[in-house]
């Protein structure tokens, strides 16, 4: 049995879990929490570098006391720290790494730097138990759009399609400003697209075509489409309808990723697919997701929305992950690695 | 007491151990000067020194840290190692202002400045040790006269007065500048950071077609 402190500090998400990992291979969350810095960039439109990482060095310590108090331990009956090490914003990740390394020097114990993306995968984990090997992932997030083969999560994961230019949450944001609604915009357009028709507007499916990579994403385009149409109706001197134009590009978005993901599954012959990140608690992208894969007799696993995000408890759970494979430990000469590539499960 | 020293706010990666019974001793040090290795070395060098006096963190009773001013991204490795290692043995961690750091010790008037990029120096002015001047941030021509210099060597064109030679802060300095907070409780651990972010509300949305 081991306790696994997870630290995250990628973005704009202070994150600490406690993850008890037992002798049966089974890993229970024992705390999550996280302090979010979201508010402090919503007037900028999008996260500020600078700002998450003044907010990460305040709500460090105070995070991981809440973590330990909520799992009823104390800070020396951890056996493990495990720290996201990247990708990430490198000013915003140095917080939770130099913390890490000080908790597992201090504390006496292994420290494993670890990959933030695996880490959403490992979240399902928390929820759904030990995940089949293969499985694919599709993770969606304000900062990542990237469908994976997972082998191993303690150490075997392949590339299978990645975004090209933006980030479906990104999409999301700057298609939220186009329609004047808040940030970030996943919540504000999942809300308005639910009384909105999906078909008003056929906005373009990124990469769809006979030639284009067939598991890689695009959203640029979908986004300059909704400018585009937007401002001709505004030229027009017509009413923009928010509520049908959400709908529609959240259809584009959810429909591309969907239909992708399946596909790969299909032709990897894979059968468990992992729906995780952020927008994962899009009602739109997790509907349709259970809706394809069920046609195509895919088992869909999508953890609760708190587990989408992200979270330190993820952190935990693929640090638990490694200590159980018996993965060698990071040196504490760790560094930061902000375009850590994602078949690095651990540094 | 046994302390632990660090600073990350100048291109030197401060550590040090030291010792005050009575007086003041460093029983060991590790100094390296790499301005982007901040994070890789600090607790390497914390538990390297400690190893050399053949102690551990857990004889350690109390951690004096740089807050800066400094460049951010540095300054936040230190002090995020500092924050978490009082954290875990439950000992207080004591701010100092790297730039007191520097001073401290040194007899008469003295300008210290700290590389703050972008053309600027952080810098603040003392008298046998003692901040005369709160720590700013400005461009070298627009600092005050002094007859001797420490910190920085950057913008010798400028300040050309005489440098004492003492460019980074050391374990001693940054145990000296807390002379007088070890017997007390610790204040908050806050950074001294000088610059708002850069970060601007964006104005109006630019359009993708011409109207």
């Amino acid at each position: 049995m081991s306790l696994v402190l997870g630290i995250e500090s990628s973005c704009d998400e202070t994150g600490a879990g406690i993850a008890k990992l037992h002798p049966d291979g089974r890993i229970e969350l024992l705390a999550d929490e996280v302090a979010s810095s979201v508010e402090l960039h919503a007037r900028f439109g999008g996260v500020v570098p600078e700002v998450a990482s003044r907010a990460h060095l305040e709500a460090m310590v105070p995070t991981v006391t809440r973590a330990v108090t909520k799992a009823g331990v104390e800070l020396g009956d951890l056996d493990a720290v495990a720290v996201t090490c990247g990708p990430g914003l490198a000013g915003a990740l140095l917080v939770g790494v130099s913390a890490a390394k000080a908790y597992a020097a201090a504390l006496n114990v292994p420290l494993y730097g670890v990959n933030h993306l695996p880490g959403h995968v490992a979240a399902d984990t928390l929820q759904h138990g030990l995940l089949p090997s293969p499985c694919l992932a599709l993770l969606v997030s304000g900062g990542h759009t990237q469908l994976l083969r997972v082998d191993d999560l303690a150490g075997k994961i392949t590339e299978v399609g990645s975004t090209i230019d933006d980030a479906a949450g990104e999409a999301y944001d700057k298609v939220a400003r186009i329609l004047g609604l808040p940030y970030p915009g996943g919540p504000p357009i999942d809300k308005a697209a639910a009384k909105g028709d999906p078909e008003a507007i056929r906005f373009p499916r990124g990469l769809t075509g006979p030639r284009d990579a067939p598991f890689d994403f695009s959203f640029s385009g979908l986004k300059t489409a909704v400018a585009r149409w937007v401002e001709h109706r505004e030229r027009d001197g017509l009413p923009v309808p928010v509520e049908d134009v959400a709908a529609s590009f959240q259809e584009a978005v959810a429909d591309v990723l969907t239909a992708k993901a399946v596909r790969a599954a299909n032709e990897l012959g894979i059968g468990t697919m992992v729906l995780s990140g952020g927008v994962a608690a899009n009602s739109r992208l997790s509907g349709l997701a259970a809706q394809r894969c069920a046609e195509a007799g895919i088992e869909l696993r999508v953890p609760r929305p708190r587990l989408c995000t992200d979270n330190g408890a993820m952190i935990a759970a693929l640090g638990a992950h490694l200590v159980a494979a018996g993965t060698r430990p990071s040196a504490l000469d760790l560094s930061a690695d902000p375009a850590l590539p994602v078949g690095t499960v651990s540094v | 007491m046994l302390v632990l020293a660090l600073d990350t706010a100048t291109p030197a990666v401060t550590a040090g151990v030291v010792t005050l019974n009575g007086d003041l001793e460093v029983l060991a040090e590790r100094v390296t000067v790499d301005a982007r290795a901040h994070g890789e070395l600090l607790t390497p060098h914390l538990l390297a020194a400690l190893a050399d006096t053949g102690r551990t963190l857990a004889d350690v009773d109390a951690i004096v840290c740089g807050i800066g001013p400094g460049p951010f991204t540095g300054l936040r490795a230190g002090m995020a190692t500092a924050a978490a290692l009082g954290h875990a043995l439950g000992i207080p961690v004591h701010p100092v202002c790297t730039l007191d750091a520097i001073a401290a010790g040194t007899e008469g008037p003295l300008l210290v400045t700290t590389d703050a990029r972008r053309k600027e120096l952080y810098w603040a002015t003392y008298d046998d040790g003692a901040r005369v001047t709160s720590p700013a941030v400005g461009p070298p021509a627009t600092l005050p006269a002094a007859p001797a210099r420490a910190g920085t060597t950057l913008y010798g064109d400028v300040l050309t007065m005489p440098h004492t030679g003492v460019e980074h802060p050391s374990p001693a300095g940054l145990v000296r500048a807390a002379t007088g907070q070890l017997d007390r409780p610790a204040r908050p651990l806050v950074p001294m950071y000088l610059r708002r972010p850069d970060a601007t509300v964006p104005g109006t949305r630019k359009r993708v077609t011409t109207p």
